[in-house]
């Protein structure tokens, strides 16, 4: 799966999205061809904000697995560190994701931490 | 297109079926099928066979081909295709081998579903395959926690309850209690459910459907050909599918699943009927959530009141529009590829009258069947 | 004018107290508390190593410096625990950054002193017109073997530090004071050092330093007076007060850049992060005077002179403030972030 990964490397470590440049639509994970305007479109890469909003959550072992809607309206499937709700603001964080095994390689990627302003500002 | 018929069906029980392997599972589900129609197998030209993942979940590839074997039917050397469309692989086989009929390329087919989950180690770890592996099972997530996601939002802007998720766990439950072939018959209660541990917050154990072994099969044939089989064929009005988006990130709303709506708008349109006149469905309940974002995307219920009909008791049998009879996921159980073909079974026995105690008075049925997180969906409406 | 142009730190969330650790072992925490001056250590999560610690540290760097990743001609990661034992940390760090492909790249090894032979390297290699920048980070899960004296110490945290010309603080001189001297080491395929105990002491760390920062004060002609701000090696909170008034450095001096006292000992971070302190503080016109150690051994010392750049230059949010921002765990989850259990 070595392949499989570096790959990616790109789009994990970082939040880059595919931007259509004729319709000016976002779109992440990245993609190859832009589904609104297909052979017209032009699709490069992007490098998107780094903060957002969860939009929903669940806690699957300990972990929290949220959709996050970035500030251009991309959805984000990500592992947020830290407790949150729906609503909460976040940002991204350059965190592991996991390994292929003990001796294989690291799989790092683009996680989510709360912005501990964002928790004050309620309390 | 000609009309196109059910004129056999067969199923084995759902569960965990230790003592029977892949293959006899089938030859049961295969042999029950031609037996209720009352032919030997030699009348059948084609195969299709739903199975998500023989790879995963018992190394075999190459399947349909090994079924036409072991059914006997590779002595007459007739064509099987396997059709995977995660837990839609069902649904999906079953849709290839109407149109193989309605297109006159065959006259009588057999569509089956099969799957054996219980010799793998980690069943809902092969079912997760079914969502992106790159950028969803990649950072975390499986099936039910996409479905968690879904239901959590559900939860936030429409309040939906856990609750009311629990409860269809119950109806499920109290329906399957009937069924000879379901996993669980045996009645919970909303306590049950929701003293169940999580397995993704808000779902818990019992919001979540059992991954199963089990095997379906219908026969198919031509309206002409049916009326010499049988005098009591079960007429397909539609049977259509529908993608969406894979992943959840790409989805216009998470909470409406577009394929649904859209297989479902088209099929009734080419029935001619609206959803109301639907007087029996089978849903794919893989966990609670699905069944009630299906009440809404198939237009029991408009969006964000799904949830009332399940408290208002109208998919209950006696109610407005009794949903899973059999029990459904939940309860009759989940053999993946097989679930597809097994609505479609519950639904046939509903149309003829032979659903004993949870026989309801139907005239139209509709089944869904759903593949993952809902990238795939097909719906199917049947009449007598 | 050759020096730092921007910074940034990194330290994880969790803390636990020398309490909690003398707890589980059966020692008097406040007689380590009194003979370290150590009282709680940074933690980082689970999914947070030296590389990704590498990363969130130059992020910072460069979104203040604001400038164009691809502009970076060098990065260099110091550290004693890269990940991977062969493949690069900084490697991992470029292409977080957005770095490109031609730059130059390796990770550096000197026990807690290899970042400051990064800075060295990137200040050389500007100098000499082969970069505009480059990119020197400190960054350590520092390892300690529980139960053994360095666990009250070994803490987590990385520090970047950006250079090139028109700098905040100038680079205006720097010696190294380097001898062969096995006060601490890890062989190969060990998962925790060792050290020579008192050993480490006045052969190592302060013979090192001394050294260093007196050849310093002897080629460029400063005196401790010269300095408003001195910051070094922080094993513990006792070994640089001593050293500070070895060289005549006032408590007042080091009070600044005493992070150890803390977050402990970030290893390749420790002496940088009291630099990067300073730097939130340090004013115009102000001088400090760095001076790291690096077990086996050596000492690189540093004249930094800060300019009127700072006072556009964004420093929020503080080191200290990062510090102090704790979250305390037990010893149990302690292991498992560490993942020492599994
Ligand atoms: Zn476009």
């Amino acid at each position: 799966m070595v392949p499989r990964f570096w790959r990616k490397i790109k789009y994990r470590y970082d939040v880059v999205a595919s931007y259509c440049e004729n319709c000016g639509n976002y779109y992440y994970p990245q993609r190859e061809i832009c589904p609104k305007c297909r052979r017209k479109g032009k699709i490069k890469d992007a490098k998107i904000c780094d903060e957002g909003r969860v939009l929903s959550y669940t806690i699957l072992d300990g972990k929290c697995i949220a959709l996050v809607e970035l500030e251009n309206g991309t959805k984000m499937l990500t592992e947020v560190c830290g407790k949150v709700e729906i609503g909460s603001k976040v940002r991204k964080a350059f965190r592991r994701y996991g390994e292929e095994s003990e001796d294989g390689i690291i799989y790092y990627g683009t996680k989510f931490v709360p912005i501990e302003s964002d928790k004050k500002q309620k309390a | 297109m000609r009309k196109v018929a059910i004129v056999g069906v067969g199923s084995t029980e759902f569960g965990e079926l230790w003592d029977k392997s892949f293959r006899s599972i089938f030859l049961s589900a295969g042999l029950s099928a031609l037996e209720d129609v009352g032919i030997g197998g030699k009348e059948i030209e084609a195969i299709y066979v739903g199975n998500m993942s023989g790879g995963k979940f018992i190394d075999q590839e190459h399947i349909a081909a090994l079924i036409a074997d072991h059914s006997g039917l590779a002595e007459f050397g007739i064509p099987a295709v396997r059709v995977e469309n995660a837990d839609a692989s069902g649904g999906s086989a079953f849709r290839q081998a109407y149109m193989a009929v309605a297109s006159g390329i065959h006259d009588i087919v057999i569509a089956a579903g099969i799957e054996k989950v219980t010799d793998a180690n980690d069943p809902m770890e092969v079912l997760s395959t079914a969502i992106d592996q790159e950028w969803e099972r990649f950072i975390g997530a499986d099936l039910p926690a996409i479905y968690a996601i879904i239901a959590r939002l559900h939860m936030h802007r429409f309040g939906t309850k856990e609750e009311d998720m629990a409860m269809v766990a119950v109806k499920n439950h109290r329906n399957a209690v009937h069924n000879p072939r379901a996993q669980f018959r045996k009645e919970i209660s909303v306590e049950d459910v929701m003293g169940s541990p999580y397995v993704a917050e808000p779902l818990k154990v019992l919001d979540c459907a059992p991954l199963s072994d089990g095997a379906s099969a219908v026969i198919l044939a031509s309206e002409e050909v049916a009326k010499k089989l049988c005098d009591d064929p079960v007429y397909i009005d539609a049977c259509t599918q529908a993608s969406d988006y894979f992943s959840i990130q790409n989805r216009r709303d998470i909470l409406t699943f577009d394929a649904v709506v859209r297989a479902s708008r088209k099929a009734y349109k080419i029935a001619g009927i609206e959803p109301k006149d639907v007087d029996v469905a089978e849903i794919h309940d893989s966990f609670t959530i699905t069944e009630i974002l299906a009440y809404e995307d198939l237009g029991f219920a408009k969006k964000g009141e799904g949830a009332n009909l399940i408290r208002e008791g109208e998919t209950e049998i006696g109610g407005k529009i009794p949903v899973n009879t059999s029990g459904g996921l939940k309860a009759c159980g989940h053999a993946v590829g097989a679930t597809g073909i097994r609505q479609i079974v519950d639904l046939v026995l509903q149309l003829r009258c032979e659903a004993g105690k949870r026989q309801v008075n139907a005239e139209k049925a509709l089944a869904l069947n759903i593949g993952g997180s809902g990238a795939t969906a097909v719906v199917t409406i049947l009449s007598r | 004018m050759i020096g730092i142009v921007s910074y940034g730190t990194y330290i994880p969330r969790f803390r636990i107290r020398v309490d909690e650790i003398a707890r589980i072992w059966n020692e008097d925490a406040n007689a380590i508390k009194q003979s370290l001056g150590i009282f709680e250590k940074s933690v980082p999560d689970v999914d947070e190593d030296t590389a990704t610690m590498a990363v969130e540290a130059s992020r910072e760097a460069l979104a203040r410096a604001k400038i164009d990743p691809k502009k970076i001609g060098a990065i260099f990661v110091g550290s004693e625990s890269h990940p991977y034992a062969v493949k690069p940390t900084a490697t991992i760090v470029g292409e977080a950054l957005g770095v490109g492909n031609y730059y130059f790249c390796a990770d550096l090894e000197f026990a807690c002193k290899a970042a400051t032979a990064g800075i060295q390297i990137c200040h050389a290699m500007v100098k000499s017109g082969m970069i505009d920048y480059g990119l020197a980070i400190g960054s350590d899960v520092a390892q300690a073997k529980p139960g053994d004296a360095l666990e009250y110490a070994a803490g987590a945290g990385a520090v970047a530090i950006l250079i090139g010309k028109d700098p905040i603080a100038v680079i205006e001189a720097t010696v190294s004071y380097t001898s062969d001297t096995p006060d601490f080491w890890r062989r190969d395929l060990q998962p925790y050092p060792s050290h020579g105990g008192r050993f480490t002491g006045s052969p190592a760390y302060f013979r090192h330093i001394v050294n260093a920062v007196r050849k310093l004060m002897e080629d460029h002609g400063y005196t401790a007076k010269d300095f408003d701000y001195a910051v070094f090696h922080q094993p513990n909170a006792k070994f640089p007060q001593r050293v500070a008034s070895m060289l005549g450095f006032s408590e007042e001096k080091i009070a600044e850049g005493l992070l150890v006292r803390v977050i402990g000992n970030t290893y390749s971070a420790s002496s940088l992060m009291g630099l990067c302190s300073i730097l939130d503080k340090a004013k115009p016109g102000q001088r400090i005077l760095l001076a790291s150690f690096g077990s086996g051994a050596g000492s690189d010392a540093f004249a930094i002179y800060v300019t009127e750049k700072i006072l556009d230059f964004p420093r929020n949010a503080q080191v200290w403030e990062k510090a102090k921002n704790g979250v305390y765990i037990d010893y149990g989850l302690y292991l498992k972030n560490r993942r020492m259990i599994r």
